[in-house]
């Protein structure tokens, strides 16, 4: 009993310390004072200023475009990449196969200084020209997002059928048919989950961000600002912006909202599985 | 003339993987409508065969045709065949119905639409959704699955799913539907059932099944025809009736059924010898040839003519021209008891309504027709009743040869005084041990007899020449047969030393070592 009670106030604590900061975070974000840990008194008003906030709004807008894109880019080079491998002989994917763990165990800052020194090389002898844009950016947030596509379909792969393949061309589909009408439906809870993977990667890259970045976008003539370096930008000179709170808990929600209607989906799928495999059983 | 029956022709192909041969030289023809089956074990091309036919492998080598149209390279959507794969490779993401109508989907057929201008225009058109589904409903109902049309595959039995893989291969209509091991996965009840669904559903269908098992009852069950393959090749083609009672070689014999082989050689014309006896048969083979004669269980015929009782000299002589054997074991099959009866050392299988006793003293009676004779392809002589006598030589019959009796136990040596010395320090005497010795055809070297030698000697009985070599037959005195390759010519009836190296004899002891340990 006692054993039980500790357990549970072990579990609880975790927790606490867990969804505190953020907890704590949506709090403030219903009171318009500067300095964190001070209170103003309740009100909406970060909320509207928020949306008026032309830098935050520019930041914000610039982060997604990146993350859809980037995010696109990467599943579907990761997803053939993926199918591809996975058709291929055996020493072969074995060496891709390793070759995609290494950038992920690997320490993203010597990523970002190799993509800069590589796009500094090119500029300067290749194309003769400044390199970073959207497009070096593009790149980054790529590189750093495709193994962990890679990675989520490939175990999607290995748990189908191979002969999967081979049945839908037997029945008269053309390679292309067969991979989209049997192959993608197969993969693509792995599909989904690399890409959603892909644009939390993105979202809250900064290093390969700041690295790689130049000119374009929504900043138009100046440097691409996402959220995370326009945070970096303004602290070196003044505190956090309070409308930060309102979009982060803006954020967590959006988050914790596709949490609940995901779960809800596979608990409900679930059920209809077994309640068929119940009539089964009563046949 | 071309055969017009002549469905798929397959004409010198072979495959290749990273330099192994899995299917060497195959040929084969197949006639419309018939029930192909390729047997053999794991491993031996026949699967390989069968994905060469859908598509998903090109051969190295060789030709496919289908109705006389070259089709070797052509990939697997475009050919008029089906395939019910091994674990069935259903999508698991579409129900049944959607399942089954996948490949009438995106099916294309041509239909001639008349323009307002009154021309006729030839275009390919998809199935309409009413016809894909009373394609579906048929098929379904082929295989009774009517009512399952909405089911998600996951919730399907395996014997279900077996149906829906069937169902989704005939809707196309195909002119051949390949199975590759289908039943597999099934159990046993399951498997008896769908054996003669399949049957029955290929003689309603008419289309050629070409089917592939390593099951010899399922093949003998269901074929029309059975194409035996072992190593890549084809070891015999023919019908049922034909593969299980005359089998082209002793391997085909082994694998289509539990049978008696022995090593025999004619005697005379239409005359074998095995089991130190001579035998009338059926089929003749030249005088001297070493051949395989098989002989399948329920066709020895038993006679008790002593109960509980050795073999004694008073029985010997009363039945000297009959073969005599003592049942060893009995085992009760259900209709019929299964014995193994000794005759000397050797076994005979023997399956039988009546009822005998194990100790029972029997005459052993085997019908010239039940005798199947079958080609030996010799490469090596073996000699099952070969011993190492007290100066480690080999003793095989009348000869003696010096051997070397370390290769019985890896890691061994000799000591001084002629005992093994295992890699444990362990001492082993061999005097006596029985073995079971080898020596290739090549390594026999025979040589004019010298007589103030102390030789093994043979008289040749027969030579063959082999287009660049003799093959000889030498007999001793005590009718061991030697058969050796040489370049040197001899005359039939030179009498000969018969010589081998001791690094090229194999020998292979007969039970465990242990029990040749000594202190």
């Amino acid at each position: 009993m006692v054993k039980k009670i500790f357990g549970q106030i072990y579990i609880w604590l975790i927790l606490i310390i867990m969804y505190l900061p953020i907890l704590i975070l949506m709090a403030f974000s219903f009171t318009d004072a500067v300095y964190v840990g001070q209170w103003n008194g309740f009100t909406f008003d970060l909320y509207p200023r928020l949306f008026q906030n032309q830098e935050i709004m520019i930041a914000l807008g610039n982060t997604l475009i990146i993350a859809l894109v980037s995010a696109l880019v990467s599943t579907l080079l990761g997803t053939t990449g993926a199918i591809g491998a996975f058709y291929s002989k055996k020493w072969f994917r074995k060496t891709i196969d390793s070759l995609t763990q290494i950038p992920i165990v690997n320490a993203e800052i010597v990523m970002a200084l190799s993509l800069t020194i590589l796009f500094v090389f090119m500029g300067q002898y290749i194309f003769q020209t400044q390199l970073f844009s959207f497009w070096t950016l593009l790149i980054g947030h790529v590189v750093l997002s495709l193994p962990f596509v890679y990675i989520s379909v490939k175990p999607k792969l290995q748990q189908m059928d191979p002969s999967l393949y081979e049945a839908a061309l037997d029945l008269g589909a053309t390679p292309r048919t067969a991979l989209r009408k049997v192959l993608l439906p197969e993969i693509l809870p792995g599909v989904l989950s690399g890409f959603l993977l892909s644009i939390t990667l993105s979202l809250d890259d900064f290093i390969i961000s700041a690295f790689t970045r130049g000119t374009g976008l929504l900043n138009g003539e100046a440097n691409i600002e996402t959220l995370s370096t326009l945070i970096q930008a303004t602290i070196k000179k003044r505190p956090v912006p309070p409308e930060m709170r309102a979009l982060t808990t803006i954020i967590f929600l959006v988050v914790a909202v596709a949490v609940v209607l995901v779960s809800l989906y596979r608990f409900y799928q679930s059920k209809h599985k077994k309640s068929h495999a119940q009539e089964r059983m009563g046949r | 003339m071309e055969d017009t029956n002549k469905i798929i022709s397959i004409s010198n192909v072979s495959k290749v993987y990273d330099g192994v041969t899995v299917v060497d030289d195959f040929n084969l023809d197949i006639t419309k409508g018939e029930f192909v089956t390729f047997l053999g074990p794991s491993g031996c091309g026949k699967t390989t065969t069968l994905r060469m036919i859908a598509g998903f492998e090109t051969p190295s080598e060789g030709k496919i045709l289908l109705n006389g149209k070259d089709i070797t390279k052509l990939p697997p959507y475009k050919r008029p065949v089906n395939t019910v794969f091994q674990r069935y490779a259903l999508f698991p993401h579409l129900d049944v119905y959607d399942n089954v109508a996948f490949g009438l989907k995106l099916k294309k057929v041509p239909v001639t639409i008349t323009k307002k201008n009154g021309k006729k225009v030839v275009k390919m058109k998809h199935l309409s959704s009413k016809t894909i589904d009373e394609k579906v409903a048929r098929a379904l109902k082929i295989v009774d699955l009517e009512e399952l049309e909405d089911r998600d595959i996951s919730t399907l039995s395996g014997g279900q799913q077996q149906r829906v893989a069937i169902a989704r291969a005939i809707v196309n209509e195909p002119e051949i539907l390949l199975l590759d091991e289908p039943l597999g996965a099934l159990d046993l009840k399951m498997r008896k059932e769908m054996q003669l669904e399949l049957k029955e559903m290929h003689n309603k269908l008419g289309i050629t099944f070409i089917y592939v098992t390593h099951d010899q009852e399922e093949a003998l069950t269901m074929s029309d025809t059975i194409v035996v393959m072992k190593a890549g090749q084809i070891q015999q083609v023919g019908t049922p009736k034909d593969i299980y009672n005359e089998p082209k070689n002793a391997y085909v014999a082994n694998f289509i059924g539990e049978s008696n082989i022995y090593n025999a050689t004619m005697m005379g014309k239409k005359v074998v010898r095995f089991l130190n006896s001579n035998f009338a048969c059926v089929d003749d083979f030249p005088i001297n040839e070493k051949v395989d004669v098989v002989i399948r269980p329920e066709d020895v015929d038993l006679k008790r003519i002593a109960r509980d009782k050795k073999i004694d000299d008073a029985l010997k002589e009363k039945y000297k021209d009959k073969l005599i054997g003592v049942v060893d074991s009995k085992i009760f099959k259900g209709i019929h008891y299964e014995y193994v009866v000794l005759k000397g050392k050797n076994e005979i299988i023997v399956q039988d309504t009546k009822e005998f006793n194990v100790g029972d003293v029997v005459i052993i009676n085997i019908a010239p027709d039940d005798i199947h004779i079958m080609a030996k392809e010799l490469s090596t002589n073996t000699y099952p009743d070969a011993y190492i006598d007290k100066n480690n030589k080999l003793v095989i019959s009348d000869c003696v040869f010096d051997c070397d009796i370390t290769q019985l136990l890896a890691g061994s040596k000799l000591d001084e005084e002629g005992y093994l010395i295992g890699p444990d320090g362990k001492k082993y005497d061999l005097n006596d041990a029985d073995v079971f010795a080898q020596i290739n055809l090549g390594d026999i070297e025979i040589l004019d007899h010298n007589p103030d030698e102390d030789e093994n000697v043979g008289v040749i009985i027969s030579i063959v020449y082999k287009g660049d070599h003799y093959q000889y037959l030498i007999r001793t005195k005590e009718e061991e047969d030697f058969v050796c390759d040489s370049d040197y010519a001899f005359n039939e009836n030179d009498i000969v030393s018969i010589n081998v190296k001791k690094e090229n004899i194999k020998l292979t002891l007969k039970g465990n070592i242990q029990k040749y340990e000594i202190e």
